[in-house]
Parts: structure tokens; sequence; C-alpha cells
């Protein structure tokens, strides 16, 4: 308990520094040509930090696995796009029905699968992805099919139109500020102990009274509603939608993105989306062919040789200097 | 499918029923009914040949759930192996069927086995989580081996004995149904010998109580984690090699008959081994049913359905026990 107000300071000295970095790296790439073009990769580095913080709640401090993220991520993408592009609803009234949904959806599939022991969420959660990709497909009146959904309006902040990246990239980022902040709070409350001792032992956190399946789907919930966020915001960002953005593969990169970064770690989630982002959006074209392979390959080499994932590489490196 | 046993076609025979004489309406009417009950056996015969592998799925995860409490995710991958090896060796190597045969089982198996050495064994903090991630990881190593070897094009093999369909009360069976359902039951009773009648078949159902006791008789736990991959790897690539004559076989195919397999384990309950065989012979007909009579757009959305609706009513599945899905120290 005393270590507590501590970490709290630490954590806000992290935030401010994370969010004066955010706050300069525009002003720095506007005069910087090369980094210029990476704006664009920004934004959508925010959309899935949002959704790899969520995750991270769910596998480093529940212990679960969710490869059904991909699907809360359509389902806010798509109920924003289809709604407004159909019916003229106002964008963030869509995000929040989106959430709402995706929320309802995590109950009704979190409940049964979470009250047993072992990882049948995983499971539950393939096939729900798989699912949501059929509907997608399948519904072409709806949603447009494999062809895809166009002309979805973008956003605006009381009135005033986010029209240039740089806008986006300020709205974005400031949505994964509050998603950290409040994970962050959630992790050093009572209900992130309680976690972090399910996490540690289910049988011991049981003893100690704590309820596990309402935990497990308290932070199943809440990652399902922070990845229908991200899909909402990517909706009006890129205003046109397909069903492959949403598929396995989308869910086996955030999970990814996790293990890479570290997946008990909160800052590790943002890290792994960086750099998995970036891996996909600029330097994988060179390997178009092989990429199943090296994503693979990514997830086994972390895994065998650095469970800790790269936010555990400074603690290592200080503990052999200090030796 | 049988293409006059369409749906529909007996409808406007119906509609045009009321014009024509009385005396033609009552065989017109045994038609129909004919047509319909055929039609439901043609499907009931697709649903059982298809939930043939989705059954030999199921006992793979079974096998390799009960000694290391894992699921393994490359599951599939192992069918997708099977049968693309298979096309490899007898298609383009010309092979003749007897040797390529136990030839592709022999190198899914070493496949298994290298999944175990590569992946899973070398893991430094072995969780059931960490095991899980290694095995999504492997999966999608596999299949993208698979694309890069193969490309992204479905693949054909010959059926073991021909494409005659034979003739059974109104239905189509294709020879190599037979072949499927045959080589379940030949899995099934090899397996059932295996675990009953040798001393390394019982080693390992010891290791599936409890591996800790098992290992203070002399058991090297390790090893038999390595024969449960070796065996679920040749039980899957024997799935995949019946079953590319009938469905053609594709690098991706892996997840989806993953996730089915998965289904038919939870259907019958995780970890029971006739459960398996029955979860995957309904996933099947259910499957088969729903595409030909609700909508074929839907057709892979049954089965997980069906896992969701059993998670939700009956998660021990409907051979297994309670204590196997609450007591299991995951």
């Amino acid at each position: 308990m005393d270590r507590l107000p501590f970490k709290k300071n630490r954590d806000i000295l992290h935030l401010t520094g994370f969010g004066l970095g955010l706050l300069l790296f525009p002003l720095l790439a506007r005069h910087v040509s090369i980094l210029s073009h990476y704006m664009d990769v920004m934004v959508f580095v925010g959309i899935y930090s949002i959704m790899t913080i969520g995750l991270c709640l769910l596998m480093g401090y529940a212990g679960q696995i969710s490869l059904g993220h991909a699907a809360f991520f359509g389902l806010g993408a798509y109920i924003s796009g289809v709604v407004t592009t159909k019916y003229g609803i106002n964008p963030w009234l869509c995000l929040l029905m989106g959430m709402i949904v995706s929320s309802v959806i995590a109950v009704i599939i979190g409940t049964p699968s979470l009250k047993l022991r072992g990882h049948y969420l995983a499971m539950a959660t393939l096939a729900f992805c798989i699912i949501i990709t059929i509907v997608f497909n399948e519904n072409v009146e709806l949603t447009g099919g494999p062809d895809g959904l166009a002309f979805i309006q973008g956003l605006s902040l009381m009135g005033y139109p986010l029209d240039s990246i740089a806008k986006y990239y300020y709205l974005v980022w400031s949505f994964v500020l509050v998603t950290l902040l409040l994970s962050l709070n959630v992790i050093r409350s009572r209900v992130g102990r309680a976690m972090r001792s399910i996490h540690g032992s289910e049988l011991a956190a049981s003893a100690m009274g704590v309820n596990i399946s309402k935990y497990k789907i308290y932070v199943f919930v809440v990652s399902a509603g922070m990845a229908s966020v991200a899909g909402s915001l990517y909706a009006h960002y890129l205003n046109f939608l397909s069903p492959a953005s949403f598929d396995l593969f989308v869910s086996i990169k955030l999970l990814i993105m996790i293990i890479l970064g570290g997946m008990h770690s909160i800052w590790g989630a943002v890290v792994g989306a960086v750099l998995i982002t970036f891996l996909n959006y600029e330097w994988l074209h060179y390997f178009e062919e092989a990429e199943g392979m090296i994503y693979g390959l990514i997830i086994l080499v972390i895994i065998i040789f650095l469970p800790g994932g790269l936010v555990s590489v400074p603690g290592k490196v200080r503990k052999i200097l200090t030796r | 499918m049988a293409p006059f046993l369409t749906p529909g076609v007996g409808d406007t025979e119906s509609s045009f029923a009321s014009a024509r004489p009385r005396f033609l309406l009552h065989p017109q009417k045994i038609m129909e009914e004919i047509s319909f009950t055929s039609q439901l056996l043609q499907y009931a015969v697709t649903g059982i040949t298809i939930g043939s592998i989705y059954a030999m799925v199921a006992i793979g995860f079974n096998v390799i759930y009960n000694v290391t409490e894992a699921i393994n995710f490359a599951q599939g991958e192992f069918v997708m192996l099977g049968g693309l090896i298979m096309v490899f060796l007898q298609v383009a190597l010309h092979i003749p069927l007897v040797f390529s045969f136990p030839l592709t089982i022999l190198v899914v198996t070493v496949v298994g086995i290298l999944l175990h050495l590569l992946a899973i064994k070398p893991i430094r903090e072995p969780s059931v989580l960490s095991m899980i991630i290694a095995t999504i990881g492997a999966a999608f190593f596999i299949k993208g081996a698979a694309m890069f070897i193969w490309g992204k094009n479905p693949f054909d093999l010959p059926p073991f004995s021909g494409r005659n369909p034979i003739a059974f009360y109104g239905a189509m069976v294709q020879p190599q149904s037979l072949w499927v359902v045959g080589f379940l039951v030949a899995v099934v009773v090899v397996l059932t010998l295996f675990f009953d009648r040798t001393i390394l078949g019982k080693a390992l159902r010891a290791c599936a109580v409890n591996p800790d006791a098992s290992s203070l008789v002399g058991i090297n736990v390790n090893y038999m984690i390595l024969l449960s991959f070796a065996l679920s790897a040749a039980i899957g690539a024997i799935g995949g090699i019946v079953i590319t004559p009938i469905s053609l076989m594709e690098y991706d195919r892996g997840a989806m008959l993953a996730v089915k397999g998965f289904a038919a384990c939870v259907l019958g309950g995780m970890g029971s081994f006739y459960g398996a065989i029955v979860g995957g012979l309904i996933i099947g007909l259910i499957e088969s049913l729903g595409a030909g009579l609700i909508s074929s757009g839907y057709k892979d959305a049954f089965a997980l359905l069906v896992l969701l609706f059993v998670l939700f009513l009956k998660p021990s599945g409907l051979l297994g026990s309670m204590e196997i899905s609450k007591i299991k120290k995951f």
C-alpha cells in the first residue's frame, strides 16, 4: 500500500512526458520532411493503441486471450459507418451506440466462457470474429459486402470539422491519453489488485474473496468497448470500410502488438502498437508473401526468449549492468 | 450436391398440380415427398462426411488437452498440411497412394514433433497462457509457410476409388465419403486399442489424470507431451488426406477447421474421447442441414453458434463431466 502514491506519481510523470512528446511530434513533423509522411501512420498507431491498451488489461492483468477484438473494432466501425451514411445520425452518437452494442455482445460472449476455468474465451472470441466477418460480407445491402462501404463522413467537434491529418491526430491521441489514464487508474485501484491476484493464482484469489468471473467479465467488456471506440474513429478517419480490415488476421496482429510490447505493462501495449503498425504500413511491403510467417515468428521468438516483451529490456539491461 | 434435388422444383410442380387431371395429383405428391426426404438424406450424408473430419480434429484437440491442459490452436493446420503434402507427393511427385499416404502422415507427425520441440518446450516461463500463444504463433507460421510454398489456390486430389457416386435411397454418396467415415472408425478403433491395451497408451492416460503422480511412478511426462503432439498431428494429417478429394484444400483452411473441431470438442465435452466423435458428427450435420435448408452464406456460422450456445447452456458438453471444465488446474 505504501508504494502506491509513488507509483501514482510515476504514472503522472510518464503520462505528462508522453503527452508532451505527442504534442511536439506534429510540430517536428512539419519541419522535417521525412517525418511528415509518418503523421498519417501515427493516426493509425493511435487507433490501434486504444485497442491494445484494452487488450493488455485483459491479457496481462486478467490472464485471458481474446481473438475477437478485431470483431469489436469492426462492429464499432460498421455501426458508425452504416448508421451515419444510411440514417444521417450524429457520428458521436454512433460512437456511443457502437460502444454500447459491443459491450452488450461482450457480456453475452464473456459471461458463459469466463465463468469456466480455462481458455474458452479464446475460442469463443475466435468464433465470434469469424461470424462477424461473415456477417459483414453477407449483408451486402447494409455493409456493401466485400466491396466495402464508402463515403463515410468525417468527424467534427462542436461545429469545427476535423478535416486535416494533424487535427485528427490530436483527436485520436487525446482518446489514447484518456484510455491510458483510465486504465492506469483501474490497475492501481482495488479492481486492478483483484485482477493481478487472479493472474497470479485463481485459487488464492477466490480464497481471498475475489469474485473471479465478475472481474474477468468486467475487463473483457471494458476492452471490447475500447475496441469499438477505436473502430468508430477508424471509420470516420478512413471514410471507407471493408470486411478485410476486421478479420482474424487483425486480431492476431493486435495479439502480436501486446506480446511484443510486453503484456504486463500498459506502456508495452503502446510500444507494440507503434512498432507493429509501422511494420504493417511501412516496412512489410518488401516481404509480401512471407508476411504471415514473419508475424508467426515474432510471436514465437518473443514468447520463448523475451516473455516480458520489449518493455522488460531496460530492466534486464540494468540488472546486468549493476551486477 | 445433386442438381435435380434443388429446392423450389417441388413448389412449382404443386402450383401447377391443380390445373392437371386429378389422377396425376397423387403420384406427384409422393414424388415430392421422396425428393424432400432424399434431399435431407443427401444433406445428412454430406454432414456425416465433414463431421467425421471435425471429429478427427476434436480427437486431436483432446489428446493434447488431456496431457498439457492447453488448447492447440495449430490443430487445424495439421489437417491443412496433411491435404497439401499429400497433393504434393501424389499429384506432383506421382508417388502411388499406398506409399504417399503413410509418408504424408509421417511428415505431418514430424511437424507436430517440431512444433513441440521448437515452440512449446523452449518456453522459459511455461503457463497455459504462454503455451496457447505459442500455438497461435506456430499456427500462423505454418499457415504463412504453406502460402509461401503452395500459393493461395486450392488443390484437388484424386479420390481413393473413383468419382462414380453410389445411389443410396435417392441420395448420392461419393465413394470418398465412405473412405472418410471408414478412416474415422479406423482411427477410433486404433486409438481405443492404443489407450486400453498398450503400456504407452496407459502411460499417456495416466499423464492426463495426474502428471505429478505419473512422473513419480517413472513415466517421462515430457516424452508423453511429445507423444501427444505427434499423435494429434498424425490424426490431423489423416483427416486432411481423406477430405481433400471432396472439399479441396488450400493454405488458410486451418483456422476454420480448428474452430469447428473445437466446437465439436466442447459440444461432446472437453477431454472426452467419445464426446469428440459425437460432437463432430452433430456439428457436421447441423452445418450441412443449416447450409441446405436455411442459408448457405452463413454455413460457417452455424457451428460457431452451436459453440456459443453450448458454452452458455451446458459447458460440460454432452458426454463430459462438470469436473473436467471446473477442476482442471488452469
